[in-house]
């Protein structure tokens, strides 16, 4: 792994969606750098684009110009894939979403297991690494549940730990916290944040959750689809 | 990790719903074969058992089982005169359909060669060959007719000393074995009045001509047995059965054959293929396209419920895709579901048949190379089917996760 490039550097990133009179300009110019080792948070009003330029980021969403580099690679030139984006989401990226998007008819272990598995990690090496996980999110009780028995909070932090497993360059989180009570939203953050200190990745993290801005090292803030900087610690933006 | 496996698991019943569904469809098609081959095996069931090396029937005729072939029973005797020929039976075959204990009862009249055949190459499962010249039979048990029953037949009754089982005719109906004399009583059984009606006629024809004029006797003789008539007591059979003796040449017994004028002459085989591109060549081209649409529609049906249970995975699919899967690990998720679905229904399939099909009133005869040949087809149309699933499932964009 290249320790030295950014995560990830987003220029000119814009994305229209629909055309004619039904066009809607979600990104409108977005530039960005995010550090390796750096946690940052993503805030701005509903409907500003910070989804939307989440998953442009997430490579599941192609913007409708500008450029992603990830890890010192150049991955997305406009809509325009420049590498298998696939085999990249699954050796770079880790995603957590609002909702924890688990497969119904796996474990929570197989959950996290299967993450592993897609990009060519023995299924016993992933095991063990998966009950691990689930151990440092506190959930390893629950490792042989379907997501269904789980509740929204413990399927949430199986997500993380899937987010996790592959030991991603970058990682993306839209909401993670939604379905948390605060106690628990803030220990995801925190362990966001050490995620992003001891492991090295870079972590983004869309947050409507004003109380636990304190864990990021910076802040963005999205306003109609362009991103202004702040630094840390500044009074918490109008909504 | 096997996904599909765990997919299964976790909707099991839905999964042995449909695999039930399929199962009893497959069972239709295994179904369909079998009768095909039940029907060329109980076509072909007589010519295959009597075990003759030669048929002899009526000239540019196709033999008793293709139309009516009626040859003179002197046939017999000028058959053995022929060099090569160790046997030669009389073939007296019809179906008749009279009532028994209320009930219709269909059976084929089988004439025996009385005495020299009185039926040991026929399969007992109880019972004894014929024993005399009269009155005995012997019965297929689809007849449903116990040993020792008694059945009117014309005027006598014929007593069931044999049975056996799986004996039938072409068109399925069991076997009875009787002497040649009793099986042509019971053909040209006609009630009293008849006879004697003809017995008038035929003494009004000779009083017509001068030869009755001329002879007073005749007139006397006309209105008595039919065998007391010299000219007309030639007996008719429908073939005569020659069996060669060790050695002898076929070719040179069949060209002695085919320079007598008033017949034709078959081999065994060639019966055979005459029962077979005749009688059963419809049925064979009804139940074949039969089948061939049930396998369409078979196809068709998994591949509607492959793409469903794909549609109700898009989710997972997308977010498989998300997390970096590559395609193979999809396309065998929805391919294994799909073979283990046709698998199932093909196992569930056999083993229903296996109780159902011999309920079935006709044989269903579901050979080992039909199964096999079936098993080929369901892992075809299995895969078939998933490329419609296959292909929904490659087309998913991984940001459908996110979609509400
Ligand atoms: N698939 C889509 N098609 C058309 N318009 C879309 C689509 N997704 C988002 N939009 C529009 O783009 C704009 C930005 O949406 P986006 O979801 O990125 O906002 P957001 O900042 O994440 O909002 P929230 O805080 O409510 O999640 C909105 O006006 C939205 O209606
Ligand atoms: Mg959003």
């Amino acid at each position: 792994m290249n320790i030295t490039a950014p995560a990830i550097t987003v220029e000119h990133l814009r994305k229209v969606y629909g055309s004619g009179h039904t066009e809607v300009v979600a990104v409108r110019d977005a530039s960005l750098e995010i550090a390796r080792g750096e946690i940052v948070g993503l805030l701005g009003p509903s409907g500003s684009g910070k989804s939307t330029l989440l998953t442009a980021m997430a490579l599941i969403n192609p913007p409708t110009s500008g450029r992603i580099t990830i890890n010192g690679e150049a991955v997305l030139d406009g809509p325009r894939a420049l590498v298998d984006l696939r085999a990249f989401r699954r050796r770079h990226l880790g995603f957590v979403f609002q909702k924890a998007n688990l497969i119904p008819f796996l474990t929570a272990l197989e959950n996290v297991q299967i993450a592993m598995e897609v990009n060519d990690v023995a299924p016993w090496a992933a095991r063990t690494r998966a009950l691990e996980l689930l151990g440092y999110l506190d959930v390893e009780e629950r490792a042989r549940n379907l997501p269904a028995a789980l509740s929204g909070g413990e399927q949430q932090r199986v997500a993380v730990a899937r987010a996790l497993a592959n030991d991603p360059t970058l990682i993306l989180a839209d909401e993670p916290t939604a379905a948390l009570d605060s106690t628990r939203g803030r220990q995801v953050m925190e362990l966001f944040a050490r995620i992003a200190h001891e492991r090295g990745a870079g972590v983004l993290v869309v947050t409507h959750d004003h109380r636990t801005l304190d864990v990021f090292d910076r802040i963005l803030d999205v306003e109609d689809g362009a991103i202004q900087c702040r630094k840390n610690g500044s009074a918490a933006p109008e909504a | 990790m096997n996904l599909a496996v765990r997919d299964i698991r976790h909707s099991a019943g839905r999964f042995a719903f449909t695999t039930v569904g399929i199962g009893l469809l497959l069972m239709i098609v295994m179904g369909m074969g079998g009768i095909y081959r039940g029907l060329i095996h109980e076509a072909t069931l007589l010519v295959d058992t009597v075990d003759a090396d030669l048929w002899i029937v009526q000239g540019r005729t196709r033999g008793p089982f293709a139309e009516v072939s009626r040859i003179s029973g002197s046939l017999e005797d000028r058959a053995r005169a022929v060099p090569g020929v160790a046997e030669a039976r009389r073939f007296v075959s019809h179906t008749i359909q009279r009532e028994y204990q209320g009930r219709p009862l269909r059976m084929v009249v089988q004439g025996l060669s009385w005495p020299e055949d009185r039926g040991e190459w026929v399969p007992l499962v109880a019972g004894r060959p014929l024993g005399r010249s009269h009155y005995e039979m012997i019965a297929d048990t689809s007849l449903q007719l116990p040993l020792g029953a008694s059945v009117r037949l014309g005027k006598d009754l014929y007593e069931v000393v044999g049975l056996t089982r799986g004996m039938v005719g072409s068109g399925g109906d069991g076997l009875a074995f009787f002497t040649v004399a009793d099986a042509m009583a019971i053909q040209f059984d006609q009630p009293g009045e008849a006879i004697r009606l003809e017995r008038a006629a035929r003494r009004a024809r000779v009083e017509a001509v001068d030869l009755g004029r001329l002879q007073p006797q005749l007139l006397d003789r006309a209105e008595g047995l039919v065998s007391g008539i010299p000219a007309l007591g030639g007996t008719q059979i429908s073939a005569v059965l020659v069996s060669l003796a060790p050695g002898a040449d076929p070719e040179a017994v069949r060209r002695t054959f085919g320079t007598w004028p008033d017949v034709t002459v078959y081999s065994t085989e060639e019966q055979r293929e005459l029962l077979l591109s005749g009688m059963v060549d419809k049925a064979r081209r009804q139940l074949g396209l039969f089948r061939a649409l049930l396998i369409v529609i078979s196809t068709i049906i998994i591949a509607l419920i492959v793409y469903t249970l794909t549609l109700d995975k898009v989710r997972d699919i997308a977010l498989l895709k998300l997390i970096g899967a590559r395609n193979p690990v999809i396309v065998a998720l929805i391919l294994q579901q799909a073979l283990l679905m046709g698998a199932g229904g093909y196992a569930l399939a056999w083993w229903w048949g296996r109780y159902a099909f011999p309920r079935f009133p006709r044989l269903v005869l579901v050979t080992p190379a039909d199964l096999a040949s079936l098993a080929v087809i369901v892992l075809v149309i299995s895969t078939l089917a998933s490329f419609l699933g296959i292909w929904k499932a490659m087309r998913v964009e991984p940001n459908t996760v996110l979609a509400a």
